[in-house]
């Protein structure tokens, strides 16, 4: 059996800010990590690969992105993937979500064709859509179940449970199929010297768009329908009143009190 | 492709200054422009070189095919409450937004209502701006399937030919939307907290990004319907008018069950489905400064006196001391009440951008760097267990006092 997992390279979006004078991203010091929900579904990867021995599970990874990308996809093999591939060329700047799709969809079909599960991240933490993995499947005529915390196959069914906004749902679907991830546990394992040695003889290839024959008139900003025109700081909002709490009975009182004028307290 | 015309390129690094992702430097042995692989082709640069050294190819489309999309469109989405259907608050939400943006442009604004037995639902979607709905009844849409209302909607959006579609972003409303869009091969912005018609009448919409610490607005300029999903509890609801009616339009749902692909096996409802934060005009949050699963008590307590409900941070999902449903932030939800009260929370990023919207924020924590108070209009540098419990007992006694006063 083959999986899957699409990954992406983030910056740590704790540190990304836009300076207010300028509204230009301030990038100092920031350092680049593997998307936290791609994490989650490597992890999903590996434990479906330990727990199934008898499927021979083939995990591949996948990713979009500059040739920087590598170090994310070298953690990735050492997290325990077993190959991993980087689409990375100019022509896809600029994509948006349906061009990035496209092209990550072309990278599925040309490079395993016969997969029987794609994982991803629920969302990537710096474009933030949650709307890639989606827009793969439908490009790949696949069904897809998003927002999973646990993912199990049962007689060649993929079994998800599924957060939904009451609780949870058992949702099941016939493979090949696509699920996103959007919880874990292992979140930034590291990985023992042994799997650090191991990766860096694991195959890791690096593809432009003419070595998978995408059409560039598919990908990158021409074929994007959606445009970012502007980039701005969020309104700062101002802070109000802080008081010290060292006495609690006068905070407890001073609590009180602002409740009472701002009206928040009725009998 | 970026590209720069060395010609007319004068080296005064205007360029330089404006790019927001650092992807463009005049290079000092040439004095010319040049760009790096970090460009997003965003577009800033090129508006504000003077010498129009700058140009992106970009792809054109004429006014007359643009033109033949027209009318506002909002996915219906409902939800069983109790045996009974209920509008979603989300989409009241985006019929307010939608008249606005309806009105603006001169055209109408519809709901697409896929369900089964959902006709009773449709009034409401009259008082609260619709002056149309499509109504999509089959048996196999009686529950949420990506296949079955992807199918059903995308049929609508193709023959009806809209010029704007917009989605709650709730887990069913990013779930469907990039399916439809993908089919449709059109642009979708993402949890959109604006939505605005520009001098082109085009759709300006925006929304954050970076988890919050950036804002983009994003225009879909060559395709048609543009789509946007939209957070819930960011704009407010429109004021029902009762006297308000509309055209139905019964649409024939042509739906087989062997195109639905998956299949709900169980629904585990957490265990009390009457706990929704995204409705609760009073929020009491707990954060990982609660210490312990017992404190809890201390905070529900606190909920009570204040007619408030209990949320938390991931932090405490995380530990299972409370379900998802009730968490607050970027991997949870997002609130906006009235009042939300912060107990030993820090205030990351993640979770700001769930809760920055509400009325008035409360916080208490014995940190006085706590990110969380930059967001208080009120905060407590103190043990929230020295000040909780004395702030509940001087409360209770506020209260007594008050029921016992004549008149
Ligand atoms: C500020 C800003 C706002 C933007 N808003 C929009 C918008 O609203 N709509 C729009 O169409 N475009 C938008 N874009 C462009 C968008 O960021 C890019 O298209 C980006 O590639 C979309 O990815 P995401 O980060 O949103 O991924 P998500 O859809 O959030 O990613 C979910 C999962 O998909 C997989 N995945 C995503 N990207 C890759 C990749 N490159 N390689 C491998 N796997 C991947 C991963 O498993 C990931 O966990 C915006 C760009 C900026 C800078
Ligand atoms: C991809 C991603 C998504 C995420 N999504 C979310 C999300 O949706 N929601 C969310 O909340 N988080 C989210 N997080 C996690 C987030 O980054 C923080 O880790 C989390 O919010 C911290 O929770 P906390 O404030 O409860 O805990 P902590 O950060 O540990 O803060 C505890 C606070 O309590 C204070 N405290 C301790 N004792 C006392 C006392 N006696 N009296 C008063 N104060 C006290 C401390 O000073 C501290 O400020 C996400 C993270 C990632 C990477
Ligand atoms: S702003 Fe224009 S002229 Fe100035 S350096 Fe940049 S490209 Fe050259
Ligand atoms: S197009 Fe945008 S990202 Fe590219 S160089 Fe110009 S300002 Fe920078």
């Amino acid at each position: 059996m083959k999986i899957v997992v699409l990954v992406k390279q983030v910056p740590e979006a704790d540190k990304v800010a836009v300076d207010p004078e300028t509204g230009t991203l301030i990038r100092e010091g920031i350092t680049s990590i593997l998307n936290p929900y791609c994490e989650y579904a490597l992890d999903e990867a590996v434990k479906l690969k330990n727990t199934h021995p008898e499927e021979n599970i083939e995990i591949i990874t996948i990713s979009m992105g500059p040739p920087q990308t590598k170090m994310a996809l070298l953690r990735c093999l050492e997290l325990g993937a077993d190959k991993a591939y980087l689409l990375s060329d100019r022509k896809f700047a600029g994509s948006d979500v349906w061009a990035t799709s496209t092209a990550l969809k072309e990278g599925v079909v040309n490079l395993e064709p016969e997969f029987d599960l794609i994982l991803a991240g629920k969302q990537a933490i710096d474009g933030d859509t949650a709307q890639v993995p989606a827009e793969i499947a439908e490009q790949l005529g696949v069904p897809q179940i998003t927002y999973g915390v646990k993912v199990q196959i049962v007689d060649k069914k993929v079994e998800v449970k599924r957060e939904i906004e009451t609780g949870y749902q058992i949702v099941s679907a016939r493979m090949p199929a696509l699920v996103t991830m959007s919880k874990g546990s292992n979140i930034r394992r590291i990985p023992s010297m042994k799997e650090v040695l191991n990766a860096r003889k694991k195959p890791l290839e690096v593809l432009t768009a003419d070595d998978i024959g995408i059409d560039e008139n598919k990908v990158g900003l021409k074929a994007s329908p959606t445009q970012v025109a502007r980039i701005f700081a969020p309104p700062e909002k101002v802070g109000g009143e802080i008081i010290d709490g060292s006495d609690h009975i006068v905070a407890a009182k001073n609590l009180l009190e602002f409740l009472i004028v701002n009206n928040y307290i009725k009998e | 492709m970026l590209k720069v015309d060395y010609e007319a390129c004068t080296g005064c690094k205007v360029c330089e200054k404006v790019c927001p992702f650092a992807a463009i430097i005049v290079v000092p042995e040439t004095k010319k422009a040049k760009v790096l692989d970090t460009c997003t082709l965003c577009g800033t640069c090129v508006n504000a070189c003077k010498f129009e050294a700058l140009s992106i190819e970009r792809r054109a489309i004429s006014e007359e095919e643009l033109a033949k999309f027209s009318g506002v469109f909002v996915w219906g989405e409902w939800e069983k409450k109790e045996d009974s259907n209920k509008i979603k608050r989300v989409v009241l939400e985006l019929l307010g937004k939608g008249r606005e943006l309806a009105e603006k442009l001169g055209e109408t604004l519809s709901v697409i209502l896929p369900g089964y037995n959902v006709e009773h639902l449709i009034p409401e979607l009259f008082h609260h701006g619709a002056d149309k709905v499509y109504l999509c009844d089959h048996v196999l849409l009686e529950q949420y399937t990506t296949d079955g209302y992807a199918t059903t909607i995308s049929s609508v959006i193709a023959t009806e030919k809209p010029s704007i579609v917009l989605y709650g972003a709730t887990p069913n409303g990013r779930d469907l939307a990039p399916r439809i869009a993908a089919r449709l091969a059109l642009g979708l912005t993402a949890d959109c907290t604006g939505l605005d018609i520009n001098e082109s009448r085009q759709l300006l919409q925006t929304r954050p990004a970076f988890g919050g610490n950036i804002m983009a607005s994003i225009l879909s300029p060559y395709t048609r319907p543009q789509m946007s999903s939209v957070r819930p509890n960011v704009f407010s609801k429109s004021n029902p008018d009762s006297s308000r009616t509309g055209d139905i339009v019964r649409v024939n749902v042509n739906l087989n069950r062997i195109t639905i692909r998956t299949k709900i096996v169980e629904e585990i409802v957490s265990q009390d489905d009457s706990i929704n934060i995204e409705e609760a005009k009073v929020l009491v949050s707990a954060g990982k400064g609660i210490g312990d699963k017992e404190n809890l008590k201390l905070i529900e307590e606190l909920a009570q006196e204040l007619n408030g409900t209990v949320s938390g941070s991931r932090a405490l999902v995380d530990l299972g001391w409370i379900p998802h449903p009730q968490q607050v932030g970027q991997s949870g939800k997002t609130v906006a009440p009235t009042l939300y009260l912060a107990l030993g929370i820090s205030g990351a990023i993640q979770h700001l951008v769930g809760m920055s919207a509400s009325d008035t924020i409360i916080s208490i924590n014995n940190d006085p760097e706590a990110a969380i108070f930059k967001v208080s209009d009120f905060g407590i540098v103190g043990n929230m267990f020295d000040i909780v419990p004395e702030f509940i007992k001087q409360l209770k006694e506020y209260k007594r006092v008050q029921t016992e006063k004549p008149g």
